[in-house]
């Protein structure tokens, strides 16, 4: 009799461990892709106000704030996927950084309070998103790691559970941001 | 930050005459010490010699000669190690930041360090001194040598001390905001045991959750643990785990860093006095004299090593 419940019941338990652990770090993914949500939504919050105190000082630079505007209008719209979202806001981070560059050339700019407050919280946003983006990373890997791995991957094949990909930076990003380019309109 | 051959000017031009005149301290005290102690110690032996039939009396009398030896000893000294810390180490602290201000019988408070979560074990027993604080650029640091020991009851009754942290315990307000902790603590399990290493560590239930970073050097020395995995990774970006990496094996001892409300804490462990003066070692010597300067660069250039002046962001 006991032995017939060790038979069955160890394996049992060890299926609804593997099980548990498969859910939780699923979430763990899901859950990390929303705290990237958040902290750009944090940086959409942002860019109004850094549009409207630099305009009046950055008369050359109209289209580059009009493509960020226009970017943001697309990006809180709504109804995204995933992958447009991430997509969106790396086009969002490369005009930004771009912006801030050409900030060099307009003195007054650099020395008004308000501007450099915006730039130090979007400095902050951009730091968090990127740490968001590497949690993200890290539950990815820990969840392909599981699906992949015996004896978790038979489960997992069973779940129809397939791997997730990584955030990469992608090589346009990679590159300096060319200013020239950037302003050429 | 100074280097070397600065201090080596620093030290030929304005340390040399109070050197001199703490050297002759320094001899008048070690010569009491011997004229009080040689005669003192031969009495005790014919004292003890004489009695030697009356039983134990005999031990109780060296017994009794060892506190009054260590009495002597810290009296006579006292007021050379004091004069030399007045007179030496500020000097050098000055010379490395005017803006830092040394007291030399203070130390971190106990509330600082149990704050910074790094050991899981409560003082019952802390003591410190040579206290550095102040600004370094737009930073505020503070930090002191620490010894932090706990108390331990045997089958007997009898009380034992065990020092946890023997060292340099700093606190500094860190340049982003959080307000979360993360716990940096050099890695033991993973480097005896490898992946199972990482396995157990994230069944240690007396920290919060673990956080497995992207770096493999950092995480070969490290591990760390944190109540938020993105607010971990948004303080310890990948440029600051090279520079931990680089500042750990630079100072090449024992490294506990933790991120606590907005402020960094680093402990580092020497288990040796710091910044305290020998008194059967000349002062002449540049050696030990170099040795203070370092101790106390090391502590001032974390600032320095770990970027805490950059403030770009809303803090």
């Amino acid at each position: 009799m006991g032995f017939m419940i060790a038979v069955i019941g160890i394996p049992l338990l060890l299926v609804i461990v593997f099980y548990n652990s498969l859910i939780g770090k699923k979430n763990q993914v899901n859950n990390a892709f929303a705290s990237i949500d958040t902290l750009l939504k944090k940086r959409y919050d942002l860019i109004p106000n850094l549009i409207a105190s630099v305009q009046n000082y950055m008369q050359h630079e109209r289209g580059v704030l009009n493509d960020i505007t226009a970017l943001r209008t697309k990006a809180v719209s709504g109804q995204l996927s995933d992958d447009d979202k991430v997509n969106l806001n790396n086009q969002i981070s490369k005009k930004l950084a771009g912006l801030f560059v050409a900030v060099e050339n307009y003195p007054d700019l650099k020395a008004n309070q308000n501007f450099l407050q915006l730039q130090a919280a979007l400095n902050e946003v951009e730091e968090q998103i990127s740490a968001a983006r590497r949690a993200y990373n890290a539950s990815v890997t820990d969840y392909n790691n599981a699906i992949e791995m015996f004896p978790t991957n038979i489960l997992a094949s069973a779940m129809n559970y397939a791997p997730k990909n990584l955030f990469e930076i992608e090589d346009n990003e990679r590159k300096n941001v060319d200013v020239k380019e950037l302003f050429r309109k | 930050m100074r280097n070397l051959e600065e201090f080596r000017e620093f030290y030929h031009q304005s340390l040399m005459p109070d050197l001199v005149e703490l050297e002759e301290q320094r001899q008048e005290a070690v010569q009491k010490l011997l004229t009080t102690l040689i005669p003192a110690l031969a009495l005790t032996v014919i004292l003890a010699f004489l009695l030697r039939s009356w039983g134990d009396v005999p031990l109780y009398i060296l017994f009794l000669s060892i506190p009054l030896t260590i009495f002597i000893f810290h009296s006579y000294t006292k007021n050379y190690i004091n004069d030399f810390k007045e007179r030496v180490i500020r000097k050098i602290v000055a010379f490395i930041d005017t803006h830092l201000k040394y007291t030399k019988q203070d130390y971190i408070p106990k509330m600082d360090f149990q704050r910074s979560k790094i050991f899981l074990q409560s003082p019952d027993c802390y003591l410190g001194d040579d206290r550095v604080s102040g600004f370094v650029g737009t930073t505020k640091i503070d930090f002191s040598e620490i010894r932090a020991q706990y108390r331990t009851r045997d089958s007997k009754g009898r009380t034992h001390y065990h020092t946890f942290f023997h060292g340099l315990f700093f606190a500094a307000d860190f340049n982003k905001n959080f307000a979360g902790r993360t716990i940096v603590l050099p890695d033991t399990a993973e480097q005896l045991f490898g992946g199972l290493g990482q396995l157990l560590q994230s069944w240690n239930m007396s920290r919060p959750q673990l956080i497995r970073l992207e770096d493999p050097e950092f995480e070969k020395l490290f591990a760390v643990y944190g109540d938020d995995q993105v607010e971990a990774r948004y303080i310890l970006s990948t440029s600051l785990m090279k520079r931990i990496v680089d500042f750990k094996k630079a100072a090449n001892r024992t490294l506990y860093l933790s991120f606590v409300d907005s402020y960094v804490y680093v402990a580092i462990a020497y288990g040796r006095n710091l910044l305290e003066p020998s008194i059967f070692k000349t002062l002449l010597a540049f050696g030990p004299i170099q040795q203070y300067f370092e101790d106390l660069q090391v502590a001032i250039g974390i600032v320095e090593d770990l970027n805490l002046n950059t403030r770009i962001w809303s803090k």
